[in-house]
């Protein structure tokens, strides 16, 4: 490769991940900012960049101290140490009503009292825009989330995901640098979530607003998100791309927490340059790493194995020294895709395997209580340590 | 045995509303009695109630109630807006729970002890300051007020409390200053609670005798000491004409207000539940 392809796609990296250009300016930071609720540690000493453009989800459970952490970014909460800087300024002290950042609220919040139009126009009215460009402002961003058609309804005449269309719209209608989403797609049902997944994300991208959206919902961080943050008990976990959270969680919590996993507890005890061994007493078996691990012999490790890189097999495979254990198939999951098997080991560990159907079976190819074999490849796992 | 379940059901309710309006229907049955005697029926007239409109001591009498019933009822929502909105608003302030159970207090205490010791107030005060000189209208007016004041703050804290705090952060967050957002947002939002809590301020304040009499002097009678004094002379039919007249006038105003609070919350949970169900 040339020197300035190199370049060209180090540049295209840096517009595209500017989390990996150690150049590029943060557009939002927290800088070690703690809230507390009486003696309770709601956020506990978070450090976080966003940057422009991004849609950026916090990823949590009930109770994470997610929901604070954008309630302060909007002004509703003021921390109680740290700072918070968006594009530059520090926040301490301005009035929700007067930050560069609008909100999209879990329940919608519209004003019951007043008509789609109304409501979508309220921004504007508070910064004594004219009345002739609040029409024209309105006019187009009802068109943007294809509201039109309601501009004179009152909230109550409409349904959930009309709902949810216009609180977008009320809460673009400033042009925030920063729009926060507070469960944006909590309170619609399945079918209209994934539906709705794609078209924020198509907005997010037609009108260039930084999002930052909170949410449990894994799958929808994971499908939305530029990067994720996940959080537990008012700390960040872990902060990347969904791809890095997926394949590199750096704990059994993110592990967890983003898909399906199998954690087998082991000690280290072959550690090399290329390579490393952990003995696992609750698999029964060694299990062969094709890293490095961080860390010296006898150290307790956990090693996470996903369920779908597993591989089923009635007879054992030629090699079974490391990697493969065997057990009885105590539970089937068939879901025509895919099949999902639970594998009871002899150690009383049990093992979620699932396995596509790619080709038709005159019968199931498993059945309860089969003795079967799952084993998998050296870099399949990733190895943990907390 | 159900047909024997709902005999049992439809007899405990007619009982039931029999005991509470028979006596009420008697009244007003009799107030359309010819006769001279409050109990003897005589044959249908009107003319009780031709007799009532002549009275000048009785429609004076009804005139200062409704004087002292709009005056205190406005008032009331004035200081127990405020206090509702204190107290459903403001989180966890110093004192709140002695101020909550000061709110609460006017409405257990018995009207005695309210009356008394607002006629003590009265008269220190006037002692003190000569305000206020006498006591008349704006003396009852002030007591009525104290205590129709506690119920628009309860009515009015109820509604807030019910109401998604969401809404007024969200005024907030497109930039709507705090005194912005009650009159834009707050107030609209209660308005039906507001109104139902002016009806029913009216409403009591029509009704009071006990702290009316403690407070009141020469000239300010309300229409229930003109009726019980005229009682302990005698009941006469025009008493019933009036009775009829005022269980009406009150009816009207309950079904108002109730209907009122019932609407507001049927918008309000249409608004909330949704129609999630159309999808």
């Amino acid at each position: 490769m040339s020197e300035a392809v190199l370049e060209r796609v180090h540049e295209d990296v840096h517009k595209t991940q500017p989390w990996n250009n150690p150049d590029a300016v943060p557009y939002i930071r927290f800088e070690n900012v703690t809230k507390k609720f009486g003696d309770f540690y709601a956020v506990d000493d978070v450090s976080l960049d966003i940057y422009r453009h991004e849609l950026f989800a916090l990823l949590g459970g009930s109770g994470c101290g997610k929901t604070t952490l954008l309630r302060m970014l909007a002004g509703f909460e003021e921390p109680t140490s740290g700072k918070i800087y968006i594009d530059g300024v520090d926040m301490a002290g301005v009035p929700a009503y007067e930050r560069p950042t609008n909100m999209m609220f879990q329940s919608y919040a519209l004003f019951p009292h007043m008509s789609v139009e109304q409501n979508v126009a309220f921004g504007l009215v508070q910064d004594g825009v004219s009345r002739s460009e609040i029409k024209e402002l309105v006019a187009e961003m009802l068109g943007l989330v294809q509201m039109s058609k309601f501009a004179k309804r009152k909230p109550h005449q409409l349904s959930g995901g009309q709902r949810q269309r216009v609180a977008l719209a009320r809460s673009l209608i400033k042009r925030p640098k920063v729009l926060l989403l507070d469960e944006p797609l909590g309170a619609l049902d399945k079918k209209l979530r994934e539906q709705t997944q794609f078209e924020l994300v198509n907005i997010q991208e037609k009108v260039g607003t930084t999002f930052v959206m909170v949410t449990h919902d894994q799958e929808e961080a994971m499908t939305m998100a530029s990067r994720i943050a996940v959080m537990n008990e008012g700390v960040i976990n872990q902060t990347g791309t969904p791809f890095e959270l997926y394949e590199y969680p750096n704990s059994r919590y993110t592990a967890n927490f983003l898909g399906q996993v199998n954690l087998i507890e082991g000690v280290l005890v072959d550690d090399d340059e290329k390579y490393a061994v952990i003995k696992s007493d609750e698999a029964g078996c060694e299990i062969y790493i094709d890293h490095a691990v961080q860390g010296h012999e006898g150290m307790t490790f956990w090693v996470a194995l996903r369920p779908e890189r597993l591989r089923i097999t009635k007879e054992a495979p030629k090699e079974t020294k490391y990697n493969c254990v065997s057990g009885k198939v105590e539970e089937i999951g068939y879901l025509g895709g895919i099949s999902t098997y639970h594998v009871r080991l002899e150690s009383g560990k049990r093992i979620k395997v699932t396995e596509p159907n790619s080709t038709r079976q005159i019968e199931p190819r498993y059945t309860w209580e089969d003795t079967v074999w799952v084993s998998w490849e050296a870099g399949a796992a990733s190895v943990l340590n907390k | 045995m159900s047909s024997k379940r709902s005999t049992f059901l439809i007899s405990a309710l007619v009982f039931g509303f029999a005991f509470l309006y028979v006596p009420i229907l008697l009244v007003m049955i009799y107030s359309f009695n010819e006769g001279k005697l409050v109990t003897v029926w005589a044959g249908f007239s009107t003319k009780w109630y031709v007799s009532l409109f002549s009275n000048d001591g009785m429609i004076d009498a009804a005139w200062n109630s409704l004087r002292i019933g709009v005056m205190s009822a406005t008032l009331a929502l004035a200081l127990g807006t405020p206090a509702g909105l204190v107290m459903s608003r403001f989180g966890r302030f110093k004192g709140r729970t002695l101020f909550s159970g000061m709110i609460a207090a006017p409405l257990v205490m018995p009207e005695v002890i309210t009356g008394l010791s607002l006629l003590l107030l009265f008269v220190t005060l006037e002692q003190m300051i000569g305000w206020p000189a006498g006591r008349g209208l704006s003396t009852i007016t002030i007591a009525h007020t104290t205590f129709c004041a506690a119920y628009v703050a309860v009515v009015v804290q109820s509604r807030l409390s019910g109401m998604d705090t969401s809404v007024e952060e969200a005024a907030m967050d497109l930039g709507a200053k705090p005194a912005k957002i009650f009159f834009v947002i707050t107030l609209p939002m209660i308005l039906p609670a507001l109104l139902a809590g002016w009806l029913l301020s009216f409403t009591l304040s029509l009704d009071d005798l006990v702290i009316a009499s403690f407070v009141a002097g020469p000239g300010s009678t309300t229409l229930p000491m003109k009726v019980f004094s005229s009682v302990r002379l005698g009941v006469s039919p025009e008493i019933n004409a009036l009775a009829t007249l005022i269980i009406l006038a009150v009816s009207v105003m309950i079904v108002i207000a109730s209907l009122m609070i019932l609407r507001s919350e049927r918008m309000r949970s249409r608004a909330s539940a949704g129609a999630d169900a159309q999808h």
